[in-house]
């Protein structure tokens, strides 16, 4: 290896301000024998230009001093989502994850499970020294049983540390990685191992095959508290009882490249295509027009919300401001759904209805709640189910209606929205006419259009029970 | 061409057209609709969405997608946005462009998924480590949703440097009315820093890291360069401030409130009026100076009280007059009522000892 010319690295380190040849490795240490590997392999399949480095926190810090080759810095563990997103906006870019155990194997473990499990586009190499090096020799996931380190000063002990984490094997259980191999780079055999793999993991890149993972047993003379012979002995003995070297898997020759991306439209040729169905005329200012606030109440699945799209959609036919705002979350899951509607002829401030005009009741608590709340002059549309257990304040008409019974007995029982949209039309309080109203109707059914004439049945209907029961004079 | 959406999609819409490449996204209420809606669109228009295994992921996908020169989004909701801090910080470090929606819920901790404005200093004053602060922009309207996304893509390749778009639930939620915009944005060259994996960027290096004290000091400096000149890009919006003897001061969600107090307080017979910041980062500091100076200022929040400690202090940075400003606020998914504010007003123009809060603190 000394005689060979290096290739793909700087001809000279730039590190402080100063060019040197030396690293900043210490002696005996793994890493700079595994960058060499790595350019070597990047140059040799021609792959230069491509690859793009991701340097991990750690010894490894400072890879970009040497790597001729784009270069990026993650954050601590989260290599292997930079990588993702790298490949995934630069599908021709080679990325390479370069981590060493505590970056990988402790605080960005998940990162590497998760984007090992995605089989995303990447080679791995990972850097298993047993010990954090830069940050001064603490235990790492892989730290022996009874090894000393800064943080384990009596030796790992497994009932309170826990056992030297096998990441390959833990990696070996997921489905998509191409290739899964742990070597070393103790001594000249294992090295000429390692570079094989080096190289396996570059080519599944080239070819486009998807995840390689390739773990060295590297020594760390300096924490291993070792000189370089006996660390490299130690990688030999103590490791690789622990980390049996090996190729665990290797689907190289069956793994199947990526398709290319196919073409797609641009966005504003996708938008006209798809959302055409959405037009409606812009607002236009009206100051005549007053403000109109409604809020619908209920149980979840009774069509409040739509209901409630339904009256805004009604305002942007009639080119009217309109603002629609639900309620959200574990609320709606609960059981209980409102929404606010705001119809205006100006542009809308608050979307939150506090004080409604018009207020839809589908169920007794949320009129025990909302009715309350209703302004003098306004009105209450109640389904005739919900006992009036408290009177409406002052001022305030309440129209009962049996729109959950009418639309049982016509036979759609979800319909009762619809119900209680004619009431809205036929007391006319909604300031909108009621040809949008009804307009709205027939877009909310457009993915279902048998249910488009069945709900104007029901419209009618509904319509038809308020003339015979509901004096007039409620109207407006 | 117009579509009747939520906020959470209008901030997809206008990511889609600034060119945004990437999306990258943890569900959580109450912004899942914008990872909802970008799972439907992206791979429609060739643009790749991924759903990442966590925030940490979220926002480090951010940084590689824009270390690679692409136009990356994410969003989320105050917990997650907690996790997000690191990876901000690096792409403040590392001169990185990018997008992060937070659509605020009430907190601390898990709190609930009710709109709140609580993670103003958290995204203002640059929530994460080290000497940085994000571009942030705050929509107070569904089409303002997509608007200032696009704008946040703008700035924040403009001033290489990541952009947070500041909404809440509320606005996440509501519908309204979306002029989509007209043409999609150009895309910015990125060819002389970005790593691209082609010849030409092969020597460029995206970090955060400046080894040595007196580099490390430099690039701070320039970096508070750069955010000194982003104060330029300061925006705001009055409504009725021209005669008003009393400005309700607010953002986002609250400016909204404020407005149809304004209107209610005039119809009661009460000069009042709105300054909003569409910039909270850079802050319009001059202008709510000028807009406020010789009349009675209200800030209504939906936190704590962490904008009128800000208007406070900008006020004070630009050199003005001290003034007392007022108070109304509510918090924990309690949305203030239009009025809250009107009351809040009238006990503010009242009088009250100075600086004393108008509004409620619990």
């Amino acid at each position: 290896m000394t005689q060979k010319k290096t290739v793909g690295m700087y001809e000279s380190f730039v590190r402080s301000g100063q060019p040197t040849r030396a690293t900043h490795y210490c002696a005996g240490c793994g890493h700079g024998i595994i960058h060499k590997l790595i350019t070597e392999a990047m140059v040799e399949l021609g792959l230069q230009d491509r690859t793009i480095i991701v340097n991990p926190i750690g010894c490894g810090v400072f890879g970009y001093y040497y790597c001729d080759c784009g270069n990026v810095g993650a954050a601590h563990g989260r290599a292997p989502a930079v990588g993702t997103a790298i490949n995934r906006g630069r599908r021709e870019a080679v990325v390479i994850s370069y981590q060493g155990d505590g970056d990988l194997g402790a605080i960005g473990f998940n990162n590497t499970f998760q984007a090992a499990s995605r089989g995303e586009h990447m080679a791995v190499f990972f850097v298993n020294n047993a010990t954090y090096g830069m940050t001064g020799g603490q235990m790492a996931p892989t730290t022996l049983v009874g090894m000393k380190t800064t943080t384990s000063p009596f030796g790992r002990d497994p009932l309170t540390a826990g056992y030297p984490l096998h990441v390959c094997e833990v990696l070996n259980q997921l489905k998509a990685p191409v290739l899964i191999e742990r070597v070393s780079v103790a001594d000249t055999k294992r090295i000429m191992q390692a570079r094989r793999a080096v190289r396996k993991a570059l080519e599944i890149q080239r070819d486009g095959k998807g995840y390689a993972f390739v773990e060295f047993i590297s020594p760390c003379p300096t924490n291993m508290g070792l000189d370089s012979i006996r660390a490299a002995i130690f990688c030999m003995e103590e490791m690789e009882r622990e980390f049996p070297l090996g190729c665990m898997r290797d689907n190289s020759a069956t793994a199947v490249p990526r398709a290319p991306v196919a073409p797609a439209p641009g966005v504003e040729a996708f938008f006209a295509q798809s959302e055409r169905q959405h037009q409606a005329p812009v607002a236009e200012a009206d100051e005549a027009f007053k403000e109109q606030r409604l809020k619908f109440t209920g149980f979840g699945g009774q069509g409040i919300l739509s209901l409630g799209i339904c009256v805004a959609e009604a305002a942007r036919l009639e080119k009217r401001f309109t603002t629609w705002f639900p309620s959200y979350g574990p609320e709606q899951r609960g059981g209980s759904a409102a929404c606010s509607v705001v119809v205006s002829g100006k542009p809308i401030g608050s979307p939150a209805v506090d004080r409604p005009d018009v207020l839809v009741c589908m169920n007794q608590p949320s009129y025990e709640r909302f009715a309350p709340d209703v302004r003098p002059g306004g009105l209450v549309i109640v389904d005739a189910s919900v006992p009036l257990t408290m009177p409406a304040p002052a001022g305030v008409r309440v129209v009962s209606m049996p729109a959950i019974d009418l639309s049982l007995r016509l036979g759609v029982p979800q319909a009762a929205n619809t119900m209680m949209l004619a009431a809205l039309a036929w007391l006319e309080v909604t300031g909108l006419r009621s040809e949008h109203l009804l307009a709205a109707l027939d877009a909310s059914f457009k993915k279902k259009p048998a249910l488009v004439e069945k709900n104007r049945l029901l419209f009618s209907e509904a319509t038809a029970w308020l003339e015979r029961h509901v004096p007039a004079e409620v109207r407006g | 061409m117009t579509k009747f959406v939520k906020g959470n999609e209008a901030v997809v819409i206008g990511a889609m057209y600034a060119g945004c490449d990437v999306y990258f996204g943890y569900p959580i209420t109450p912004a899942s609709e914008i990872a909802h809606a970008a799972a439907r669109w992206f791979p429609s228009v060739g643009r790749e969405f991924l759903q990442a295994e966590c925030e940490t992921a979220s926002i480090n996908m951010v940084y590689g997608a824009a270390a690679a020169g692409r136009l990356a989004l994410t969003a989320t909701s105050g917990p997650g946005m907690s996790l997000m801090q690191e990876g901000l910080s690096y792409m403040a470090g590392a001169d990185l462009p990018g997008v992060v929606v937070n659509i605020m819920r009430a907190g601390p901790g898990l709190g609930n998924v009710y709109p709140e404005q609580g993670d103003y200093n958290q995204a203002v004053k640059g929530g994460g480590h080290g000497n940085y602060r994000c571009v942030v922009l705050a929509p107070a309207s569904v089409q303002e949703m997509c608007d200032l996304t696009m704008r946040a893509f703008e700035l924040s390749f403009k001033y290489l440097t990541p952009a947070i778009v500041l909404a809440d639930g509320l606005l996440g939620q509501m519908m309204e009315t979306l002029a989509l915009p007209e043409r999609e944005m150009p895309k910015p060259d990125t060819t002389s820093w970005a790593v691209h994996g082609t010849p030409e960027t092969r020597g460029n290096l995206v970090v955060s890291i400046r080894p040595t004290a007196l580099e490390q000091e430099a690039h701070n400096v320039r970096l508070q360069a750069k955010y000194a000149a982003m104060q330029v890009e300061a925006q705001h919006e009055t409504y009725l401030c021209d005669d008003a003897e009393l400005v309700l001061v607010a953002y986002g969600i609250s400016s909204r409130i404020a407005r149809t107090a304004a209107e209610a307080l005039r119809e009661q017979g009460v000069k009042a009026g709105v300054f909003r910041p569409l910039s909270l980062s850079p802050f319009p500091a001059p202008a709510l100076c000028r807009t406020i100076e010789g009349r009675r200022a209200l800030v209504v929040e939906l936190s704590s009280g962490q904008f009128h400690d800000d208007v406070l202090l900008q006020i004070a940075k630009a050199g003005a007059r001290y003034q007392p400003v007022g108070l109304c606020n509510r918090m924990g998914g309690m949305v203030v009522t239009v009025d809250e504010v009107v009351a809040a007003a009238k006990r503010e123009l009242a009088g009250g000892a100075p600086g004393e809060p108008s509004g409620r603190l619990s």
